[in-house]
């Protein structure tokens, strides 16, 4: 009975049994038994939460193309895959198979070294990110004092994989698409950061932990007013622009550009490029339940007239789970984006980004800033 | 030997090489890469120093901004789709002059700088916000040189916009 209460506790607080009983009991093991130097405890620590990150990206690579085939199914009134597997969950599976089996492909025209690294890159910028987002209380990789910064950082190495692609193929179609990739994300690094940077600056952090914890009595997006809305708003419009996704997704614009500058790859370097696509929309999902939604915390709407709050049935579900069920419904609403809007073209998507979303959201951080300052305490 | 520098020395020798790798480079699309390289490298060493935001910035503004620019106009240049660019040009014996003037200014401050002094005190780990106080000696300090280059960055800004705009008319 006792065993399986802590089992159960386990699986509620996760960080927790890492960081009270793993972690000791790994380094009993290694330090004391085994007579290891530190070092060599890092470095295993390290590996084990490197091969625990990896196993959970796989594995919400695989469930996330497995919905959006679903979703997308749905919304054209199809049925999906269902052959493969109860209701057709092992068809992503089987097409991973079906991928490793493939030729790896090069062109004879094309640059080796850089055709060859560019879809690591893919895959390292977005892995690198995964590392600073909050999964519960104690479940983060590192909480750097420095997160959100971290992520805008790590996550504009993508580009350079991007462009890299797009020239070492040497074929115009992943050329071009490489370059209207770079016009398009270097338009778009802007409008995603300010509300960001409006989040920051409303609850005083660059920690994404300590954004999560700032929210305790009320989500941001309430908390913050009508900026809160806005700049929620603007940061979901601009990051479906930044990750590429449809009505976004010029640079792999089919009908004009093949494949855009994943054309020419082939097998495992091909599923690295759409893997990282599939993270990065994780990663953009989790940020705006991060900043916006509250993370872990249980639900809390807090507004002049409205309080309501779960109260103790918040702890009902554990934090990862409340961190996820958001994730998962920003993610289900991306989808919807993707299946509902028609593609827009090049200049409509400058004008967007430089005419509509940069205005309100320089607009919105200077309101923000009005509202922070007069809050703040007299000094 | 710590641990620190150890990956001191892995990083050096690794911009080093990467240095040597950008301005040997026949090809001007792997000099930029070489340059990727080298930029988050130097990140790294700001790492190594403590120094996160100034890491952070580096990578967000020098690779994520000036390379992919640079790699935007290699792309952008009249041979699109060839693989190999020249990149050579007669400036070989001035450059190594120049080069050869900046060795010695860095090793004559090398030399004259007192290296014995103790560093500061390291803070405890995870205490360490440099965010606020590089945010504070911005505003207090240097609030004067800030508001300088913030307005000659701004008049930059303005400059290349009306010089784009410039033929349209």
């Amino acid at each position: 009975m006792t065993i399986l209460k802590l089992i159960l506790r386990w699986i509620a607080h996760p960080g927790d049994f890492a960081l009270d009983t793993a972690r000791p009991f790994l380094h009993q093991l290694l330090v004391t038994r085994l007579g290891l130097p530190e070092l060599a405890f890092t470095v295993v620590c390290m590996l084990i939460i490197g091969v625990i990150m990896l196993t959970f990206v796989s594995l919400s690579a695989f469930w996330l193309i497995y919905m959006e085939r679903k979703v997308c199914a749905y919304f054209q009134q199809r049925v999906g895959p269902n052959r493969v597997g109860p209701f057709g969950l092992l068809q992503t599976i089987a097409d991973a198979l079906k991928l490793m089996q493939k030729e790896d492909l090069i062109p004879a025209k094309a640059d080796r070294p850089i055709f060859l690294i560019a879809p690591v890159l893919a895959m390292t910028a977005t892995f690198m990110v995964l590392a600073v987002i909050p999964f519960d209380k104690n479940l983060i990789v590192t909480d750097l004092n420095i997160g959100v910064l971290y992520i805008t950082a790590v996550s504009g190495l993508g580009v350079l994989s991007i462009l890299m692609a797009g020239w070492a193929s040497a074929n115009k179609y992943p050329l071009l698409g490489g370059m209207r990739s770079a016009a398009h994300i270097i338009s778009y690094v802007l409008s995603p950061a300010l509300p960001v940077l409006s989040v920051v600056l409303f609850t005083g952090t660059l920690s994404t932990q300590k954004i999560v914890e700032a929210q305790a009595g009320g989500w941001n997006l309430l908390a913050m007013g009508p900026m809160g809305v806005v700049a929620a708003l603007v940061f979901l419009t601009a990051s479906t622009a930044e990750i590429n996704r449809a009505p976004f997704d010029l640079p792999e614009a089919e009908s004009e550009l093949t494949a855009g500058f994943s054309t020419e790859y082939s097998g495992m370097r091909f599923s690295m490029f759409y893997l990282a696509e599939f993270i990065n929309m994780f990663i953009v999902s989790a940020m705006f339940a991060v900043l916006f939604l509250g993370g872990w915390q249980p639900l809390v709407i807090h507004l002049p007239l409205v309080h309501l709050t779960l109260g103790p049935w918040g702890g009902f579900l554990p934090g990862w789970a409340w961190f996820l069920a958001k994730t998962y419904a920003v993610i289900f609403v991306l989808m919807w984006f993707r299946w509902t809007f028609p593609r827009v073209r090049v200049d409509q998507l400058m004008k967007l980004e430089w005419k509509i979303l940069l205005p309100i959201s320089f607009a919105n951080l200077a309101l923000v800033a009005v509202m922070v300052a007069l809050s703040m305490p007299k000094a | 030997m710590h641990v620190q520098d150890a990956f001191f020395y892995l990083i050096s020798a690794l911009i080093v090489f990467c240095g040597i790798g950008m301005v040997t480079s026949k090809n001007v699309f792997h000099s930029a890469s070489f340059l990727a390289v080298v930029l988050l490298l130097v990140g790294g060493l700001y790492l190594l120093l403590h120094a996160e935001f100034l890491a952070a910035v580096q990578v967000l503004v020098y690779v994520g901004a000036v390379v992919v620019l640079m790699v935007f106009a290699v792309m952008l240049t009249s041979q699109l789709g060839d693989v190999r660019v020249a990149q050579n040009n007669r400036l070989t014996l001035p450059a190594l002059a120049a080069s050869l003037v900046f060795l010695g200014v860095l090793v004559s401050v090398l030399l004259s700088h007192d290296w014995s002094a103790t560093p500061a005190v390291q803070p405890a780990a995870g205490s360490f916000t440099n965010v606020q106080s590089i945010g504070q000696a911005l505003l207090t300090t240097f609030a004067y040189p800030f508001e300088v280059v913030s307005l000659a960055l701004l008049a930059a800004l303005i400059g290349a916009i009306v010089i784009a705009r410039k033929d349209e008319e």
